[in-house]
């Protein structure tokens, strides 16, 4: 291939950052988001093995879900025993709890936050809203699947779910990571124009960058 | 050759350092765990999430000087370590001891966090600068009371030379500096409150209030330099106070229990008050503590 065809498909490649004003586009990198490869088996089977022993989860209550977080930071049901701990910013924290039900303001918010975190990161999905809308699944003003928005690897069943749900869910989360199989970030990064597609659907303000913060 | 064997035995010292200060690291997250009355995470997890920070695939800078701050604190970590002699009369642990280290121990403390204060600007959150001018204004009022303590234990041994100070605390309990000379000690352990950052002092990394406070942009393998620090420089502090004060140590499981009970002064104290405000904080570390460093070295001056 010549060098130009090249340049010209990296130019095609590069993001439009068109909800920013045009003085604002140049502070913002406009690079996709790429698929990073595990490493060789043996490293990655370690680093795996990290990653599930120490889980630190986003401390940003999307909805009325946000409430079962709290007893579990507390003595009756301790979660920090398993090596979870709450992160108030999404740069150091590597799972995302969608609190139940998203509105359409949320999902904006949720988006800034998970293209915040660094991968490997993982998405825990906490009650009946976020699988098919549950008691809301016909308002107006809220989105019934939240996977496709960004990709989860864990749902928690329930209106709420206990606790105890919630820990189970980490434990469930834990096995697919030592496994390998929880890749969220590579699969948010191979499916990125479908995910934008339907964020940009229900985001009608988009006022911000289209990836990278 | 000398010096190759030097550096052999520096890196092994440094390596025993981290590891024990991120096990008293461990340990006292599982005390403060018990008085809230929870089992708490295993012993080992900070060490678990060092290698989770190092296994991020990708990760976010802002540009030099965000390499750079967590660089400097290392580096500010090491610095003061190496030049205090951790066992005394150890071959090993002895580090790069010389004339007048104390001076460069008291300055590497100081250069660590303003490093830090340089990294964690350019990371552009408005909690970074808020969390160091906390910081810095914190650490120059304890330093004051630190600085009185230092100066009157100079005066009391003649010397500079942490060897030499720790030489003079030997043969005897009665012969440390805690006996010898109380109000500097009493100055100084004030001021270590402060150091540790535990609650009251807990001004910086403050939860609830400004959440992380300066690392809140660090990520990945920039978060895990500055969580091996912490170990690093956690125990350095521990073990200049040991030296200074307690006696030093002359074997290193006499060194991990004085550094463990040093620690656990903080730790008691952090577990049963709440936080200063900033201003109360500065007051209180220009007030009391820095009446008692200046007793101190009027009392070794001239009793």
């Amino acid at each position: 291939m010549k060098k130009e065809d090249i340049e010209k498909i990296e130019e095609q490649m590069k993001l439009a950052n068109e909800g920013l004003p045009e003085k604002e586009r140049q502070l913002f990198s406009d690079a996709r988001p790429t698929s990073v490869p595990p490493l060789n088996k043996y490293l990655e089977k370690f680093l795996n093995w990290g990653r599930a022993q120490s889980l630190w989860f986003l401390g940003f209550g999307t909805g009325c879900g946000a409430v079962e977080l709290r007893p579990l930071m507390t003595s009756r049901f301790d979660i920090s025993r398993y090596g979870i701990a709450g992160r108030p910013t999404p740069r150091q924290s590597g799972v995302f709890i969608i609190g139940g039900y998203a509105s359409m303001k949320t999902v904006k918010r949720i988006v800034r936050s998970y293209e915040q975190m660094q991968g490997p990161k993982f998405v825990i999905a906490l009650g009946s809203c976020t699988i098919n809308g549950g008691m809301y699944y016909d308002s107006y003003n809220t989105i019934n699947r939240i996977d496709h928005y960004i990709p989860v690897d864990v749902y928690i069943a329930g209106c709420m779910p206990r606790p105890e749900a919630i820990i189970a869910g980490f434990n469930k989360l834990k096995e697919k990571i030592k496994t390998g199989k929880a890749d969220g970030m590579n699969k948010y990064a191979e499916n990125f124009d479908w995910y934008k597609k339907n964020q940009k659907q229900i985001i009608k303000d988009w006022n911000m960058p289209d990836f990278n913060w | 050759m000398n010096i190759l064997i030097k550096i052999i035995y520096a890196i092994i010292s440094v390596i025993v350092a981290i590891v024990w200060g991120l096990t008293l690291g461990g340990i006292v997250r599982k005390i403060y765990a018990r008085v809230h009355g929870r089992y708490g995470p295993p012993i080992w997890q900070p060490f678990l999430d060092i290698i989770k920070s190092h296994g991020k695939r990708v990760s976010i800078s802002h540009g030099i000087m965000f390499y750079l701050g967590p660089v400097f604190r290392f580096g500010g970590g090491l610095g003061t370590y190496l030049f205090i002699p951790v066992i005394y009369g150890s071959t090993v642990f002895a580090n790069f001891s010389m004339a007048g280290d104390l001076l460069l121990v008291m300055y590497f403390i100081f250069f660590g966090q303003l490093g830090m204060a340089l990294g964690a600007g350019e990371g552009g959150h408005p909690y970074s600068p808020l969390g160091i001018a906390r910081g810095l204004s914190q650490m120059s009022t304890f330093e004051l009371p630190f600085s009185l303590a230092v100066i009157a234990v100079a005066i009391q041994y003649n010397s500079l030379n942490i060897t030499t100070i720790v030489a003079a605390q030997q043969g005897g309990i009665l012969n440390w500096t805690l006996f010898t000379n109380p109000f500097a000690v009493i100055a100084a352990m004030i001021s270590l409150l402060g150091m540790n950052m535990h609650s009251p002092f807990s001004l910086v990394l403050a939860p609830q209030e400004i959440p992380i406070g300066p690392p809140i942009e660090m990520n990945g393998s920039f978060l895990a330099t500055l969580q091996t620090n912490r170990g690093l420089f956690g125990a350095a502090k521990l073990v200049l106070f040991m030296n200074l004060f307690f006696g030093g140590a002359t074997n290193l499981p006499i060194m991990m229990i004085k550094t463990f009970l040093i620690y656990l002064v903080s730790v008691i104290i952090g577990a049963s008050f709440p936080r200063f405000r900033p201003e109360q904080s500065f007051r209180f570390f220009l007030k009391w503590p820095t009446i008692i460093g200046i007793i101190s070295i009027i009392f070794i001056s001239y009793f």
